[in-house]
């Protein structure tokens, strides 16, 4: 932040195991025009692509004398343009707007109780990753700004997210992403709150405040719908649940971080998961509490996929509708162990159609043969059958997410 | 011997011919009239099997013991003369030390202008650049990838480059085409009479596969061995009745080099499901039934689609009478739980596949001689169901490239690839894109393997089926799949715009540096020498 108004800056990555990304060096200068300098491992097929990016930006930053290095290797224009705009700025560049075009269209807002089964983390400052995230079909992808991005690199990936979401197709995921702790989360909203995003999850929040401060600086960025999924990481967070969820209506879903949560109680975190038994049955409580969704951790072991469909089966069974991935192989398991059984479905549809059968009658109670059902197990037949609609499951009725579809 | 024996002519770089692919080609191949490619199935050889000279069993030791005490002595004995070809073979891999022991035995000998004629070479041989500038090694022919990809992309080697499939090299031997002076045979273990295998020893491999032409039609042949048996050496791959000389070593390779100790599958979610199409398209398309056959290789890909299609094989209860490899623990573990009758393996890439080679007479070595031999009397890569393939890129038209980079420069050798596309069912199955270069074009750098024998491109953003595959069409809208089968133009259109635009054509100066050769011994493509080190723009 000391930088002179006239100096260099860094930004990107760059080493042997770096691909689809690249490291700019940018020195302002009084004279001299632009002069550029691209080494990149595509360099005979795409170095003209290169050095055109590069020049917009700089145009659109107004920056008319600079000395720009570029070392390639294979990264795309969006975000070739937010390594030279985050090089730019942290030489000193204010103004101007280099967003590049958008590609994907804003898609219409989400729904609140959509099917959030799974959300993928893709850490903010690894572009490459999220570039075939929607192939792999999960509910939601999070563009991640918090944990997974180092501390120096915080506003240099939301120039890489903001241009993502302008223009890498998601195909139907939600788009959701995950912004720092408060007050640098509100800057963070400030570069992508604009761009259609459907969700944006607060971590570490203990405080409905916190939530409040969120909406409102969303609010001041969009008219669009995006909704808010609290991340519970403290004890005290915890406790507070039912203020958080509450705090204002666009909270959809409420969540919880195990990592921080089992470190801030001192205890070890367990594949069996006692210890954070309480907390997450609280989450669950608060969550129905607050007429919002109650969605679970993440499970940390990607090689495990045993223990991942083990974990996400109790976590059903707990109340929870979904939970976190942090890679795509454990979308599926996910999606099969929040999917209701064969069994439970049937039973549900036969209660279901009694239900109908009765309504239609004009009969206030709904018998199953010569077994009268309880309001409460009619309305988690309900649930249960438009879970089962929605994922597909049961096929002649509407795709799952289409509401969604429309981000295409 | 006198033709052979003189000094190489230079490149005539004036005639070419547009072949039946459309592709510009040259005539004139290292001294050699080369036809160009006619079309697939088209070109009919005639004549007779090129013969070894004929030898007689008493110029041999009556004892057996053929044994010389190195490599420089067994090539001198051998008459190696300057413009000579000197023959070796990558069971080896990246671990082979002996195919450039033996070259720099003939430069001690002070010979000149030779031919390497390896059936695949590594960047282990990187030495054999130096061996190229004192001249003592004129050009290769056989794959060229990494420094030595390097040198003949930029022009530097003083003849052509001759690409071939396997199968391919063993046509070319068999007819005439390269005439083999001495073969030099790197053996995991062999006895003083030549007999040798792959099978055993520290530096074991597996299959020796790739060396039986050279053994049976060179006019000389060494057996290099660091697991020296007393006779017999059993079972045999290498019959020590071709061999002239056995030549004992401490080491012939690296052994972490050679095999790998597990081979691992890819992580890479977007490969996984390339993989699972792949599966599921076999599934979907019917060609998943008892006694079907495949062959994969041992590519994250292809080990990962063994991975699926073994569930999908328990899901159905079919198993497969054989599948080939490229072996590898996921092929070892199929023929372990019965899922399949046998391993037909014409290399053998990790420890657990060579120990089953070595123990399971039900997991057996095959050379190109009986799957892929254009001069064969039938081959068992026709007899395959499915074949699952790489490459580095695919044209519109089907067409596919796996030797050269999209930048021009020699990536890969052709391997069995042009051979496989003779199976019933040739999938390429490819990241739709890498870094940010699309895989599908609109026209493939070089040409390696004719469009009308590749029948699907499976991606990740979607599986292109060959229109000319109405069958294959047919059985997936019968079987109700839901797979994404997509037009390859909307896959490219799609990837196109993700990347930022098709990239610009490499530019490539006129001069040739190698030929890509048809199964059948016709040119199929030229690699033209690539203008500037790759990287340097701007």
């Amino acid at each position: 932040m000391n930088e002179p108004a006239r100096g260099r800056g860094v930004a990107g990555r760059m080493d042997a195991d770096v691909r689809s990304d690249l490291q700019v060096t940018a020195d302002l200068a009084e004279k001299g025009g632009l002069q550029l300098s691209v080494t990149s491992k595509v360099g005979s097929l795409y170095g003209d692509a290169i050095q055109s990016e590069v020049r917009r930006v700089a145009r659109a930053l107004g920056v008319q004398h600079a000395r720009i290095e570029v070392e390639d290797a294979g990264a795309i224009d969006p975000v070739i343009g937010a390594r030279v705009e985050a090089a730019l700025r942290a030489a000193g560049v204010t103004g101007g707007d280099a967003r590049p075009e958008r590609t994907v269209p804003h898609g219409e807002p989400t729904a609140r109780d959509r099917l959030r089964r799974s959300r993928l983390y893709l850490p903010g400052d690894q572009p490459k990753l999220s570039l075939n995230a929607g192939l792999h079909r999960p509910d939601g992808v999070i563009l991640d700004l918090e944990d997974s991005v180092h501390p120096a690199q915080k506003s240099a990936a939301r120039l890489v997210v903001r241009n993502l979401l302008r223009t890498v197709d998601f195909m139907g995921a939600e788009r959701m992403v995950r912004i720092n702790p408060l007050p640098l989360g509100l800057e963070d909203l400030d570069a992508v709150a604009g761009e259609s995003i459907d969700m944006v999850l607060i971590p570490k929040v203990e405080d409905p405040d916190t939530v409040r401060a969120v909406h409102e600086r969303i609010r001041e960025r969009t008219d669009r719908q995006v909704w808010l999924m609290p991340i519970l990481e403290t004890a005290l967070g915890i406790e507070r649940a039912l203020e958080i969820a509450s705090a204002v209506d666009s909270v959809a879903a409420l969540t919880i971080g195990l990592e921080d949560y089992t470190a801030d109680l001192g205890v070890a975190k367990t594949v069996e998961g006692g210890e954070s038994l309480y907390a997450r049955m609280r989450i669950v409580n608060a969550a129905r509490a607050a007429d919002c969704q109650p969605i679970d951790s993440v499970f940390g072991d990607v090689a495990d996929e045993e223990g991942l469909r083990s974990w996400a089966t109790r976590a059903r069974a707990l109340g929870f509708e979904g939970m976190g991935c942090v890679h795509p192989r454990q979308i599926r398991p996910i999606h099969e162990a929040f999917a209701p059984t064969p069994d439970q479905l049937e039973k549900a549809l036969r209660i279901v159609a009694a239900f109908e059968e009765a309504e239609a009658r004009g009969i206030g109670v709904v018998s199953l043969g010569s077994k009268m059902i309880d309001p409460p197990v009619v309305k988690r037949a309900l649930r249960t059958v438009s879970i089962a609609k929605r994922t597909g499951q049961l096929a002649d009725l509407p795709a799952p997410n289409q509401e969604a579809d429309s981000h295409g | 011997m006198a033709e052979r024996t003189r000094a190489r002519p230079a490149v005539d770089s004036g005639t070419f011919h547009l072949n039946a692919a459309g592709r510009r080609v040259p005539l004139d191949v290292n001294g050699r009239v080369s036809l160009p490619f006619e079309g697939v199935g088209m070109h009919r050889p005639v004549g007779a099997r090129h013969g070894a000279p004929i030898r007689s069993c008493s110029d041999y030791p009556a004892n057996g013991d053929k044994r010389v005490p190195d490599l420089r002595t067994a090539l001198e004995r051998c008459g190696l003369e300057d413009g000579m070809t000197i023959s070796s073979h990558h069971h080896l891999r990246n671990g082979d030390l002996v195919a450039v022991a033996a070259l720099q035995a003939a430069a001690e000998l002070g010979r000149r202008d030779l031919m390497w004629f390896p059936s695949a070479s590594f960047p282990c041989q990187e030495p054999v650049i130096d061996l190229m500038e004192r001249g003592v090694v004129h050009h290769i022919e056989g794959s060229m990838n990494g420094p030595l990809g390097a040198y003949c992309s930029h022009g530097r080697m003083r003849g052509l480059g001759v690409l071939r499939s396997h199968g391919g090299r063993w046509q070319a031997i068999q007819d005439g085409e390269v005439h083999v002076d001495v073969a030099v045979i790197a053996a995991p273990t062999a006895d003083p009479f030549g007999n040798a295998d792959g099978s055993h020893g520290p530096s074991a491999c597996g299959s020796l596969g790739f060396a039986l032409a050279d053994s049976i039609y060179a006019d000389h042949v060494i057996v290099v061995t660091d697991n020296l048996v007393e006779f017999p050496c059993v079972p045999w791959q290498i019959q020590g009745n071709n061999v002239d000389f056995v030549v004992e070593v401490d080491s012939i390779g690296d052994p972490a080099k050679i095999v790998s100790g597990t081979t691992q599958i890819t992580k890479s979610p977007d490969r996984l499901l390339i993989a699972e199409y792949v599966a599921r398209f076999l599934r979907d398309a019917g060609i998943v039934r008892d006694g079907f056959s495949f062959q994969a290789g041992a590519g994250g890909i292809a080990l990962a689609f063994v991975g699926y299609i073994r569930e999908i094989m328990r899901e159905q209860g079919v198993k497969a009478r054989f599948v080939r490899g490229g072996s590898t623990s996921y092929l070892v573990d199929l023929l372990n739980e019965g899922l399949t009758d046998y391993i037909l393996d014409g290399q053998t890439f990790d420890l657990a596949a060579v120990e089953s080679i070595a123990s399971n007479p039900r997991h057996v070595a095959t050379s190109p001689f009986t799957s892929y031999n254009w001069h064969g009397k039938g081959n068992f890569a026709s007899l395959v169901d499915a074949v699952v393939l790489g490459a580095t890129e695919v044209d519109v038209g089907f067409n596919a490239n796996v030797v050269t980079h999209s930048d021009g420069m020699l990536l890969h050798g052709i391997g069995g690839w042009q051979n496989c596309l003779a199976s019933g069912c040739t999938i390429l199955a490819l990241p739709a894109f890498r870094d940010r270069i699309p895989v599908i074009v609109d026209e493939v750098t070089t040409l390696t393997g004719p469009g009308e024998l590749i029948d699907v491109v499976a991606t990740e953003r979607g599986i292109a089926v060959n229109p000319r595959r109405t069958d294959l069409l047919d059985a997936l809208r019968a079987s109700g799949s839901d797979l994404p089968i997509r037009p390859i133009e909307e896959i490219k259109a799609e990837v196109e715009k993700l990347v930022g635009g098709p990239p610009r054509r490499p530019e490539l100066l006129d001069e040739p540096v190698a030929v890509v050769k048809w199964v059948d011994g016709t040119v199929l493509d030229t690699v033209w020498r690539v203008a500037e080190p790759p990287g340097a723009a701007g």
